[in-house]
């Protein structure tokens, strides 16, 4: 009996969804506490958020429409991690994506949408795919560390797409750096018609599942795996790593342009400069509290989109500053990183709750 | 009187006892052998009484009077000394160096170095450890280096000295040398704890034998010299084994793999020098040697992990290379020598794991697909047929003891069947059950007319499996012959190239 109760306990303390929980009330807590401090009523910032994201329709609309682009990229980041990479490049990588959707998404092609629509998506996954693809190759070829290779090709893909938005991509007579608007058979169609949420919310779903297929039922997915977790028992399996390490960079890529094809056919409907308000680092939060798992970013993408959603709301009925939402992305992120930290927070609080019965060992 | 009295032990990890109730005494002035397998808790419950580990229930007492052992450096006050099986030398730094490192006789801000050479060699001469204070410890032997942290230990007074597996990396020569050395230090009062699994060495040195079987004190203060190596055994074990039980080939067959000249360099530095070896169907060649002599990359090399600078290798007489996939598609097993390392990868499930290499095989994978249930079935069919202790395949292989880790490796090599194997280590770190097991499997194997590559540390192994032996020294085979030839001391002295090469 005890020890089928200390297995159970056991189990539950290692079960990556019982931290994650955890990080996230406690992230909840300290940023009430430092909202408090700040002379704020945490209790009217929830709620506002809380109103902010479920409160309306447009709530709803607004919640699920952040939460997309995150759990794409957050999927992009927790695909890599598989295979044991940080993909730090995601935000580049969307960048580009937002790019190849853009241009298959203004040229006029004669397409009906049921065609045109897949294609421009198409070309927004493979433009990630191939953008990661050179860090994939540079690690391979050239043993370059891909955090330092993402970082910096992240730069790169913002600057080159300003250059060509300020160039040849530049709509007639705008004065602002963008495109074009997409074409209406390249349009990503919206649930609701007033409010920017697209039908790729669905696809990110749909992505997360084929990705959690993939990796536990492909040969590939296998393969991957065990590159991430053990090198040398792979090479010692015969197991191509370099072509491992490749795939997994350019499905992580392509996943991440997934998240600017949405952008760019559905949201903004065009390539417009610096769109994205930090979407790909981002996904570094909602993957960590996913612990890395396909349809854990599901549910870790909605719970930021919530914050998200809420933080415009924060900022329309209160005076407290939407940052915020950062405070508590940020915390969340410290817990999750740190397992240990909440363990012995556990520990702590048996510790207190063990004192008043006395001291018997 | 008693040097050292642990009574009533109890030790949980998680969910896990690890030591049940367990007494053990040491006295004064005795060497005492802790026997049990991996994972008995040996080292556990001398990790309790150095003060690393707290334990949940009992009392240690120290020449008589209770102790509150909480951290190894109350432990040293008490004059308990702990020599690990990794040792924790600084190779650049001198004996002297290494031996005073953290209590320093110092002379105002200074260390007083002449005085510390002078205690240490004063040390070395009483107890005839036969080296020099002020050599670099990277000059030394593996067993001089063993010495040295005896002498640490002894430098901090220590009167009960813990050896955790001292002759695991000794060869025969180094470990008569650490006997001498041990009764010496035993003429001089001290008390000797040896940790240990090897029952020759504990019939050799011990006055005493305890025994601790899953966690649990089997016999304790047992006269060493009224038990046979077999009531050991049976003690240890929990059941009959024999340990001398051999059985040779029967028909040899044809050449079935062949290197010649195998030359490699690693970073510059020649590893492997003209090496060359040839092993028959229905044979094992075992390669004894003493690790670091090259048999790492000779393992990589025979399992096209790493290309050679030059070299011919032929399998069943016809020229053979190709990169890992293609030398395990060719019928080339492999058991790895490192099984964390290079075996499994152990976060992954035993069903992940019992493919490994072979994932991609038609009846475990169509179009890139697994095939699950089918690959379940096998794994559940290896978990029986292996004995492998695991409630289900999925259980991780972190989850899983070093033996039940080596048999899930076996059981992946053992079932494709392959013409040629290479062993490397098969049996380290593994129970006397798993190891019998491991044993019986690769004989039948080599009855099938299969060739075995046996490459171990483990003498005893070696000339208990091998049709042929093969020494390595420095990168070359510097010794073949039938495995009766020589006896244990000799082949000891071959593989610290003591001898000149002989090959009939």
């Amino acid at each position: 009996m005890k020890k089928n109760l200390a297995i159970s306990r056991a189990a539950l303390k290692n079960s990556s969804l019982v931290i994650s929980a955890a990080a996230m009330v406690i992230s909840m807590l300290i940023s009430a506490l430092i909202m408090a401090i700040c002379g704020y009523n945490p209790f009217e910032a929830y709620s506002a958020i809380l109103t902010g994201a479920f409160g309306s329709l447009r709530g709803i609309a607004q919640t699920l429409a952040q939460a997309t682009p995150l759990i794409f990229t957050g999927l992009a980041f927790a695909f890599a991690k598989k295979a044991s990479l940080i993909n730090l490049g995601v935000e580049g990588q969307m960048y580009m994506g937002a790019l190849g959707a853009a241009l298959v998404g203004i040229t006029d092609l004669g397409l009906p949408a049921i065609v045109h629509v897949p294609l421009a998506v198409l070309a927004g996954f493979l433009f990630g795919a191939a953008y990661a693809a050179i860090i994939g190759g540079l690690k391979v070829k050239f043993g370059s560390n891909e955090v330092v290779a993402g970082v910096m090709l992240n730069s790169i893909a913002g600057y080159f797409i300003n250059y060509l938005l300020n160039g040849v991509l530049l709509a007639e007579g705008s004065s602002v750096a963008q495109t074009e608007r997409v074409c209406q058979t390249a349009r990503l169609p919206r649930i609701f018609s007033s409010y920017q949420v697209t039908i790729a919310v669905f696809l990110a779903v749909v992505v997360c599942i084929a990705v959690r297929w993939f990796i536990s039922h492909t040969v590939l997915g296998y393969e991957i795996r065990s590159v991430g977790m053990n090198k040398k028992a792979a090479e010692t399996a015969g197991i191509h790593i370099s072509k491992a390490l490749i795939v997994a960079m350019c499905v992580s890529g392509g996943i991440a342009g997934l998240a600017g094809a949405n952008q760019v056919l559905g949201v903004d409907r065009r390539l417009i400069s610096d769109f994205s308000p930090g979407y790909g680092f981002n996904g570094i939060s909602v993957s960590a509290l996913a612990a890395d798992n396909p349809l854990g970013v599901i549910l870790a993408g909605l719970i930021f989109g919530i914050l998200r959603a809420g933080a415009l709301e924060l900022n329309r009925s209160t005076g407290i500053p939407v940052e915020f939402v950062d405070v508590i992305q940020a915390m969340v992120v410290i817990f999750v990183s740190a397992p240990l930290m909440i363990r012995h927070m556990g520990k702590l609080t048996r510790i207190f709750r063990k004192k008043p019965a006395g001291k018997e060992v | 009187m008693e040097a050292v009295q642990m009574r009533s032990i109890t030790k949980w990890f998680g969910s896990l006892c690890a030591l049940d109730h367990v007494d053990f005494s040491v006295r004064e002035g005795e060497i005492h052998s802790l026997l049990g397998e991996n994972g008995a808790g040996k080292s556990t419950l001398m990790n309790v009484l150095y003060g690393m580990l707290p334990c949940d229930e009992g009392e240690v007492l120290i020449h008589g009077k209770p102790a509150q052992i909480r951290h190894p450096s109350q432990a040293i006050e008490l004059g308990i000394g702990m020599v690990h099986q990794h040792f924790m030398l600084t190779p650049v730094m001198t004996v002297t160096e290494n031996v005073i490192v953290g209590g320093e006789p110092v002379n105002g801000p200074f260390v007083d170095y002449r005085s510390a050479v002078r205690q240490v060699q004063e040390m070395i001469d009483r107890y005839h450890f036969g080296i020099d204070a002020n050599t670099k410890v990277q000059n030394l032997s593996v067993g001089e280096q063993q010495r040295v942290e005896i002498l640490k230990a002894l430098y901090r007074g220590a009167n009960i000295l813990i050896l955790d597996e001292p002759t695991a990396v000794l060869t025969p020569q180094e470990v008569q040398e650490l006997f001498a050395v041990l009764r010496d230090l035993k003429a001089a009062g001290k008390s000797i704890i040896i940790i240990t699994h090897k029952l020759k060495e504990t019939a050799a040195i011990a006055d005493r034998v305890s025994v601790l079987r899953s966690g649990k004190m089997i016999d304790s203060g047992l006269e060493a010299s009224r038990c046979s190596v077999n009531d050991l055994a049976l003690m240890m074990v929990g059941r009959k084994v024999d340990l001398t039980f051999t059985r040779r080939s029967q028909c040899v067959g044809q050449v079935a793999f062949e290197v010649q000249n195998l030359n490699l360099a690693v970073k510059g530095v020649p590893v492997l020098k003209n090496l060359s070896l040839k092993v028959r169907k229905g044979q094992i060649l075992g390669i004894a040697g003493i690790e670091g002599n090259g048999q790492t990359e000779l393992i990589e090399v025979l399992t096209g992990l790493r290309r050679p600078d030059s070299a011919v290798i032929l399998k069943d007489g016809k020229p053979f290379s190709g990169n890992a996939s293609d030398f395990l598609t060719a019928g080339v097993g492999h058991i790895p020598e490192d099984r964390l390392s290079r075996g499994l990868v152990t976060p992954m499930s035993i069903e992940d794991n019992v493919i490994l290499g072979y994932h991609r095989r038609p009846r475990f994978a169509g179009k890139g697909i697994r095939r699950s249930a089918d690959i379940r079935a096998f794994a559940d069919e290896k978990l029986a047929e292996f004995q492998i202790k695991a409630e289900t395949v999925q259980t991780p292989c972190s989850a899983l003891s070093g033996g039940n880790q080596q048999k899930v490796i076996v059981a992946r090599v053992f079932s494709e069947d392959p013409d040629i194997l290479i062993a490397a280590q098969p049996t380290r770190g593994v129970d006397v059950g798993a190891q019998e097991f491991i044993h019986n499997r690769l004989l039948d194997l080599r009855d099938e007319g299969k060739a075995i590559v046996l490459i171990s540390a483990d003498l005893d192994e070696v000339r208990r499996l091998s049709d042929r032996v093969a020494v390595i020294y420095d990168g070359r085979i510097v010794a073949e012959n039938d495995h009766d030839v020589w006896d244990e001391m000799e082949l000891g002295l071959l593989m610290t190239g003591g001898k000149g090469g002989v090959t009939a």
